[in-house]
């Protein structure tokens, strides 16, 4: 068993790190308004596993160091962040709605009634 | 002494006539115009006898003896109170004078009377002459004027008055050449007149100046006596310059070379003026000038060669003129520039007794040429041209007789009045020393056998021959009225006896005409001697004489006049319709030169005037006004046009400036900045979503790896 490897926090950061990343790309690049957002729950999502792995490291660290059993804080501020991302989802699907109703498309590019 | 004192009078008596003609002459019959100025002349003709008899008497007392006399009117030009002043050459002050004064010596008694007297033979002359004329009183108003500035300029005292009259019978001269001023060679030959004159005037002025300016006075007393005072050497250069301007101004007037041109072309004038005017009086103003200011001339001798050889050369140039011209005033033109030569060489070899002489006879048979002329032209119904002419002789008597007398005297027969006078001046040039004067004489001699074959081809066309006259002409021949012939007849007389006053010692007579012009003449003689013989002074005023010499020249010009004579009288004597020239017959090149007068005035009328262009160029005075004109174009107006060119250019500069820099810097380059800059910071509101959030991340990313690195 000494094959595989040993999971360490760091894994997670750059596992979170990663899906981050993919996330803003997503937001940066994709066309269809609907795959943006999906990207932004990715983002989230991926500071949530952010926070959790964190959480998970303070419980393995000695109390008198903020640590202990109990340091769940990283836990329940993630679920804060699920219940945002719930919101968020709604109100942008909202907005997705509203501006599909005025433009007949999703391509993000045609949001440009500001451009100069 | 009434004349003498009132000699004031002589010349104010025609200015009278004139006056009178000017402002009432429109009004006058022709016997009161006549009555006038004929009157005036006749007056002023015994008052000038009057005048010359008491001032011989005057002058021979012992306190005046050989004195001039002069009587000052009023002081004209000049302040008694000296502040008309000038320097003289050599620094001292000199009062600027020139008084309205009269000078009566022998030299201008001899003027005084043969004008006088010449001029009231040819006012009775005009009277029938231009009796049937327009004009008549102006013609008499004209002449009358003319005497006065004549009469002016012989009895003047000084210089400045002697211009005045200078310039007055000039005036008058262009006034009657030109009197049928609707014809337009009449009106031409006046201005061609008056404009030769001028250029003689220009000499005469700067003369004079020199004149003054060396002398300190204008006065011809103090003149004569400074210059014989001896403060000055003989050959000074200022005196040389000053005489031979004097002597082109003597050039203008009495038309010598190369100022000769005016007076053949003045024969358009009616042939009473030319017989006054441009025979006997206007014409020896210059010789009359050089005269008085014979004293100033000897100290220059080389101003006496130039005008002893100008003379020589204007006689025999005008004589060989004369030889062809078809006109009869226009040969006896020539005739008069030819004898005026004569009196100039006199002058020039300083024989000043014998060219005065030679003034008085000529005044005497050139007016009755003249005249005569007139009458012929008069019986001929105003045919001038002697190819028309002929057998004349016994339908005109008195005129053919007077006119033979005029030619026999012209040509130089003995006894008449042209034998005496001319061989005097031949003589004199013969017996002055040095090769250069026996020349002179050749050149004298020479023009005397010309002389008398162009005076006799004249007589023998016009009165002998066979009848070349259309026949209504010849019906018209008739004498002249006696208005006409009297004068003719009074100076055929003259012509005769005239030339006894200077009946020569060699031939037993006395010369009282030298002697009485010796107060005038006599010290030059002394002076030119001691010129002549290499500074040896010769004792006693009479040289010695060697009368067979003279005898034997006298002989010699008798024998050219024959010879001349007896030319004529084989060429012409029996001239019919189409008579053929010798000349023409001889050689025709030199026929043809001859009667286009050498070209001489083709040749002034494309260098003087600039009547046709010398390659490029337009010379003359026509030829000033075109290089006037081009500077006016090209260099003034290329001034001009430099300046609007300049104005332009700095109105380009300008506009570029404004266009460019003010506009484009100054005013557009805050907007291209503006522009520039907000390029970039328009991305900030692009409205691309995707772009904003792409700029988020960034400063996200820019931020955390600032707070990571630090």
């Amino acid at each position: 068993m000494n094959s595989m490897l040993h999971i360490t926090t760091l894994h997670y950061l750059v596992l979170g790190a990663a899906l981050f990343l993919l996330g803003v790309i997503g937001v940066l690049t994709r066309r269809n308004v609907v795959i943006v957002l999906m990207s932004i729950e990715l983002i989230l999502n991926a500071v949530n596993l952010n926070l959790v792995a964190f959480s998970r490291y303070w419980q393995g660290m000695p109390a008198r160091m903020g640590g202990g059993p109990m340091a769940l804080h990283g836990q329940i501020f993630s679920i804060f962040v699920i219940t945002d991302a719930a919101a968020e989802a709604a109100v942008g699907l909202g907005i997705l709605i509203a501006f599909f109703r005025n433009k007949e498309t999703v391509n993000i590019d045609e949001v440009n009634l500001l451009k100069w | 002494m009434f004349f003498l004192s009132h000699i004031w009078l002589i010349p104010l008596l025609p200015a009278f006539g004139a006056a009178l003609m000017f402002f009432f002459g429109r009004r006058l019959q022709k016997a009161s115009v006549s009555a006038v100025c004929v009157g005036v002349i006749v007056l002023a003709f015994l008052m000038a006898c009057g005048a010359v008899w008491q001032y011989s008497a005057w002058s021979s007392a012992p306190e005046n003896y050989h004195q001039p006399y002069q009587t000052i009117l009023y002081t004209w030009l000049g302040s008694g109170t000296g502040h008309m002043t000038y320097l003289t050459h050599d620094g001292t002050p000199a009062p600027f004078e020139a008084d309205a004064g009269f000078l009566l010596d022998p030299l201008s008694s001899i003027w005084l009377l043969f004008v006088t007297g010449v001029g009231m033979l040819i006012h009775i002359y005009s009277t029938g002459y231009m009796a049937h004329e327009g004009g008549y009183y102006r013609f008499f108003g004209y002449l009358n004027l003319f005497m006065f500035s004549m009469l002016t300029l012989v009895l003047a005292n000084n210089y400045v008055l002697l211009f005045v009259g200078w310039e007055g019978v000039g005036l008058c001269s262009y006034l009657l050449i030109g009197f049928y001023f609707h014809r337009k060679s009449a009106s031409d030959a006046a201005a061609k007149a008056f404009i030769v004159n001028r250029i003689g005037d220009a000499g005469f002025l700067l003369g004079m100046f020199f004149v003054a300016w060396y002398f300190g006075s204008l006065r011809f007393t103090d003149v004569t006596q400074i210059a014989r005072s001896g403060r000055f050497a003989v050959g000074d250069p200022i005196i040389t310059a000053a005489t031979l301007l004097l002597f082109v101004g003597a050039c203008g007037k009495s038309a010598q070379i190369p100022l000769y041109v005016w007076l053949p072309d003045a024969m358009e004038g009616p042939t009473p003026v030319s017989a006054l005017i441009h025979a006997a009086t206007m014409v020896t103003a210059g010789v009359y000038m050089i005269a008085r200011s014979n004293a100033v001339f000897v100290l220059a001798p080389t101003s006496m060669k130039t005008v002893a050889i100008v003379g020589a050369l204007t006689a025999i140039f005008a004589a060989s003129i004369g030889l062809v011209q078809n006109d009869i005033k226009r040969v006896l033109a020539y005739s008069t520039v030819s004898q005026l030569g004569y009196m100039f060489l006199a002058l020039g070899v300083g024989a000043f007794a014998a060219g005065v002489f030679h003034v008085f006879t000529h005044a005497f048979f050139k007016a009755l040429l003249f005249l005569g002329a007139g009458s012929v032209i008069h019986s001929m119904s105003g045919e001038q041209d002697m190819r028309n002419m002929g057998d004349l002789g016994h339908r005109i008597p008195t005129t053919h007789r007077t006119m033979f007398i005029a030619t026999l005297a012209i040509a130089g027969i003995f006894p008449f009045a042209g034998f005496f006078s001319k061989d005097a001046i031949l003589w004199e040039t013969w017996s002055r020393e040095g090769g250069a004067y026996r020349f002179l004489w050749y050149i004298g001699y020479a023009t005397a056998l010309m002389t008398a074959f162009y005076m006799f081809r004249l007589m023998y066309l016009t009165f002998h021959g066979r009848p070349r006259m259309s026949h209504e002409v010849e019906h018209h021949i008739h004498e002249s009225p006696r208005s006409m012939t009297g004068p003719l007849v009074a100076l055929a007389l003259c012509a005769i006896a005239a030339g006894w006053l200077g009946w020569p010692h060699s031939l037993g007579g006395s010369d009282r005409f030298t002697k009485f012009l010796e107060p005038v003449f006599a010290p030059e003689a002394r002076v030119l001697q001691v010129e002549g013989r290499t500074g040896q002074l010769v004792a006693g005023v009479e040289e010695e004489r060697n009368t067979g010499t003279e005898w034997l020249l006298m002989v010699l010009s008798l024998g050219a006049a024959g010879l001349g004579w007896g030319m004529a009288w084989r060429s012409y004597r029996h001239a019919d319709k189409g008579y053929t020239e010798p000349i023409a017959a001889m050689a025709p090149p030199v026929y043809k030169t001859l009667l286009n007068k050498y070209y001489v005035d083709e040749a002034y009328d494309e260098v003087f005037t600039g009547r046709r262009k010398v390659g490029n160029v337009r010379l003359g005075v026509l030829g000033l006004g075109e290089a006037s004109s081009w500077f006016d174009t090209h260099v003034i107006d290329g001034l001009v046009n430099a300046a609007g060119w300049i104005t332009r250019l700095t109105a380009t500069i300008s506009s570029w400036w404004d266009k460019w820099i003010i506009d484009g810097i100054g005013v557009n380059g805050p907007a291209i900045l503006a522009r520039m800059l907000s390029y970039p910071t328009r991305l900030l509101e692009w409205g691309l979503v995707q772009w904003y959030a792409l700029v988020m991340t960034a400063g996200l990313v820019g931020f955390v790896f600032y707070y990571v690195w630090h």
